[in-house]
């Protein structure tokens, strides 16, 4: 037999070889063994409403007051564990009312009818279709979702720099300079609280529309505020638009704000 | 060499000093907790998954769970039982385990991990009202 030293060596290459083959295949035999049968799917509940964009029209017409607004915006506070903070400057805000002129600047004109002036209107995130919000955002905790246009926030996320409250035309974002929880009435335990140092803002009800409900607002609304798919032509909203004159906030600025006021 | 014994000595010390917390400690170290389950998670026998993967991997669960629901909006996780899952911390996960400070915490205190999940997520839906 040809015992060359080439020949010794390898055949202790191969040998090596071997030995730390075993164990990888040990591993992998183990590993098999391990996993279950089937692998888990995630999907979405049959019950959730679908929209290409998702849209609000608020029929200005109908809310007269501070008392007509107070319910709606009571209910989002309550579901969402909006915090009551007395202080202005640490104010956490959803959804709530604002004059004329700061809701529509660049529609306030001179001279205006005394019901405008003086009524409050009611404003809440956009959910614009061109968010300047998400480009500013450098961590991508705030996001337009593809699939139904909502833009959302993901608090796990967020980093608290602020850009988004600084890009956003609409003063639709709050900042927890505290911790919130101390100043919330009752907590929901359904939906989680925030905590000090993210931003937050209306969600659309995104976890009412993933079980098939409308948004809170629109609920409490009995009918003075309307909720549908902006590309359905068929949709309630779209007929609204359609059939009566409709207003949006700045929409000089091309952000294209999903929600639409009936004046 | 004549200062052998100084030398000696300080090496000693120094030995002594430096090992002090290992006999000191000695046989006292703290057993590993065992996460208590609540009669409702003892009826339901099975977790989401097996209670190997479970004790291994809840946190990529979590993480995965956690993607799922805030960015794509899918909330509902189907089991390789077949069963199915809101996928949600408060009102899921703590629904059987409402014991947190029985179930989580004792671990998490054992290996030294502080979960932020409860800055925002509220710990007990079942124990407070």
């Amino acid at each position: 037999m040809d015992s060359s030293r080439r020949r010794v060596l390898q055949l202790l290459g191969l040998s090596s070889l071997a030995l730390t083959a075993k164990p990888v295949f040990n591993a992998f035999a183990k590993e098999q063994a391990h996993a279950e049968k089937t692998e888990p799917v995630i999907k979405e509940s049959e019950k959730a409403l679908k929209a290409k964009q998702w849209a609000m029209v608020i029929d200005t017409r109908e809310f007269h007051s501070e008392e007509d607004l107070k319910p709606l915006i009571a209910v989002c506070d309550k579901i969402h564990n909006v915090p009551h903070l007395a202080n202005k400057r640490h104010e956490i805000k959803w959804i709530w009312g604002a004059p004329y002129h700061n809701t529509f600047p660049d529609k306030a004109g001179r001279f205006l009818s005394e019901e405008v002036e003086h009524k409050p209107f009611l404003v809440l995130c956009n959910h614009c279709e061109n968010p300047p919000c998400v480009r500013a955002c450098p961590t991508k905790a705030t996001f337009k979702r593809e699939s139904d246009g909502i833009v959302l926030m993901d608090f796990h996320r967020c980093i608290g720099c602020r850009f988004c409250m600084a890009a956003c035309p609409f003063g639709a974002r709050s900042f927890n300079y505290r911790d919130p929880r101390p100043f919330i009435v009752k907590i929901d335990k359904n939906f989680p609280t925030r905590m000090k140092g993210v931003v937050e803002k209306c969600n659309f009800c995104s976890e009412r529309l993933a079980v098939g409900q409308l948004p809170a607002c629109v609920e409490a609304a009995e009918g003075k505020l309307h909720f549908g798919d902006l590309y359905d032509p068929e949709s309630e909203v779209r007929e609204l638009i359609k059939t009566n004159y409709t207003i949006r906030r700045k929409q000089q600025l091309g952000t294209e704000p999903s929600v639409y006021y009936i004046v | 060499m004549k200062d052998k014994k100084f030398i000696v000595t300080g090496v000693i010390i120094f030995i002594v000093i430096a090992t002090f917390p290992f006999w000191y400690n000695r046989g006292k170290a703290a057993p590993a907790p065992v996460p208590q389950l609540t009669e409702k998670a003892k009826a339901a026998k099975v977790c989401v998954r097996s209670t190997e993967y479970m004790k291994a991997e809840h946190m990529q669960l979590l993480d995965l769970w956690r993607d799922s629901v805030v960015r794509r909006g899918d909330r509902i996780y189907v089991s390789p039982s077949g069963q199915e899952y809101t996928m949600s911390l408060s009102n899921t996960c703590l629904d059987c385990h409402s014991n947190k400070a029985e179930f989580c915490d004792r671990c998490h205190n054992y290996a030294s991990v502080r979960p932020y999940c409860w800055n925002c997520h509220i710990d007990n839906p079942k124990e407070k009202t």
